[in-house]
């Protein structure tokens, strides 16, 4: 069975909110959910299905499905990090797609920024986790994790900081038309090679910004998706994948992504050479140079060629990536930019960017999402959505 | 530039029924691995049940506590200590995220040879971590 074709996004909410400290994070889903359902025409009695993942705060779908009362006859709270909420709508489309439900929401929220969370800090994954003893002994954050891939990266490939420094620039040069994004400032390859070195050979420009906030997501039948009044986007194809350090073969020279990518191209029976718009996981610079290769934007070890000289930029290059100003610029709620990654490729395919980003005519999009942390455990999920 | 290694207060390593063996035997100053005798492969970090094969048939055996750096990473922002994030892939061929000590941070490299020592936690556990390679080794 494929999904292709068989659910559509109906709405899509992007909390404008960067700094929360007087909200709660099941608020936060709550105006999310809100703010999806308002956008798509729709009622929190129309949801049927409710996906989220590991921010949902509590006993996660069981404690957000009563606070914000829905009455599902499906649930799905699969965490992979990240990129859960990408994984949500192929999920919630197959839920579609066998008759499970009609209306799906999906919901992330959260307040790192007001809970002074950072990258530079170790996460706190729970207890009995089999891998801790032999990773949180030897320092690993968030940030040096990524930055063992970019030095792998740079000595197989001969990668350079100043080519990683062109996607923060280039997501600079998109942040600069969002009123709500965190860093508006135009940044050049300079700026970046001179912010503070966090950890070799990544620079504090080269990491995302810590945000409070959230989204949310309607994912629909194409019957439910043509009553509404909204342009019709629709999911025509998915792939999920899972990568880790494999019992001590650790490679760094791919992530999961290539196995999504492959996935989701060929349910969409399509080429990165048809995607006009592309919202790829910035977490860092690495991040988004790892999934341009491995989705196949082009070959092994050319991603740093690939991005430098502002190919990124909206009507400068020839993938426009994030022109919300993506996790390097915009936001990152819950340390989690699946959901937003999302948002932006509903935006550009409804042509609802703003108008010095958006895409002519674009018709169709990529989603693409990592979570957990890409130099260890990781979870890829990539969407190829299409403006119907 | 020069960053030398300083001690540095780590994270107590959790200790599970299944890995005593091994912080024991760091105790005594010697890396233990995990091996499957279905498959004969090692595997890292140590598991009851082989993560390449599925077997519950692994034992413990001694490693040489040589490798070589596959990649590395100084962290200099993540609390007060600069510290040499790294993964080393072992003589046996199983790689293992650890740190780099006793050397110029700065002069690391993906590629250079490495041996085991033992770094004591807050706690008085021994931990394996790795330094440049010494010549008389």
């Amino acid at each position: 069975m494929t999904i292709r074709g068989k659910a559509c996004i109906a709405g899509a909410y992007e909390h404008p909110t960067r700094k929360s400290p007087d909200k709660t994070v099941a608020q936060l889903h709550a105006e999310c959910a809100q703010g999806a359902l308002a956008d798509a025409g729709l009622s929190l009695h129309d949801v049927d299905g409710y996906f989220c993942a590991g921010d949902a705060p509590g006993l996660g779908a069981l404690s957000m499905a009563d606070y914000m009362g829905l009455q599902c006859r499906h649930v799905d709270s699969t965490d992979t990090g990240g990129s859960s909420y990408l994984l949500h709508v192929s999920h919630a489309a197959q839920a579609i797609a066998a008759g499970k439900c009609n209306v799906a929401l999906i919901t992330l929220a959260g307040r790192p920024r007001s809970e002074s969370s950072s990258g530079t800090q170790p996460r706190n994954w729970g207890q009995n986790v089999p891998d801790e003893p032999f990773e949180l002994p030897y320092g690993v954050v968030t940030v040096n994790n990524y930055a063992l891939v970019a030095a792998r990266h740079m000595h197989d490939w001969g990668t350079t900081s100043e080519q990683l420094a062109w996607i923060k620039v280039a997501a600079s040069h998109h942040a600069q038309h969002n009123p709500n994004a965190m860093l508006r400032d135009v940044v050049t390859v300079a700026d970046v090679l001179a912010s503070p070195m966090i950890s070799d050979p990544l620079h504090r420009l080269d990491c995302c910004v810590v945000s409070d906030g959230g989204g949310a997501l309607i994912v629909t039948r194409p019957e439910i998706a043509k009553s509404l009044k909204r342009p019709i986007v629709s999911v025509r194809g998915a792939g999920e994948a899972l990568k880790g350090p494999r019992g001590g073969r650790v490679d760094l020279s791919y992530s999961a992504a290539a196995w999504s990518g492959k996935t989701a191209f060929e349910e969409a029976v399509l080429t990165p050479a048809d995607i006009q718009y592309a919202s790829i996981y910035d977490s860092f610079t690495i991040t988004v140079l790892m999934q341009l290769e491995d989705l196949g934007f082009c070959k092994k070890g050319e991603g740093g060629r690939f991005v430098a000289d502002g190919n990124l930029i909206s009507g400068v290059g020839k993938l426009p990536f994030n022109t919300d100003g993506g996790g390097l610029c915009n936001n990152h709620p819950s340390n989690r930019g699946g959901m937003t990654k999302v948002i932006e490729a509903v935006r550009q395919l409804r042509n609802e960017a703003h108008p010095q980003v958006q895409v002519k005519n674009c018709g169709i999009a990529l989603a693409q999402g990592m979570g957990g942390q890409l130099g260890s455990r990781h979870g890829s999920a990539t969407l190829i959505l299409e403006r119907q | 530039m020069t960053t030398p290694y300083q001690e540095r207060a780590f994270s107590e390593p959790v200790v599970y029924p299944d890995n005593e063996v091994l912080w024991q035997s760091a105790s005594k100053g010697i890396l233990m691995l995990k091996c499957c005798k279905s498959c004969n492969e090692f595997h890292w970090y140590p598991r009851p049940v082989c993560p390449l094969c599925g077997s519950s048939n692994t034992f413990w055996s001694q490693a040489s506590g040589k490798g070589v750096v596959y990649s590395v990473s100084v962290t200099r922002r993540a609390g007060p200590i600069p510290f040499a994030l790294a993964y080393i892939t072992l003589d046996e061929g199983v790689t293992m995220m650890s740190n780099i000590v006793d050397c110029d941070l700065d002069t690391l490299q993906i590629g250079d040879k490495v041996e085991v020592v033992f770094k004591s936690s807050p706690a008085g556990q021994a931990v394996p971590m790795f330094r440049p390679a010494q010549p008389h080794t």
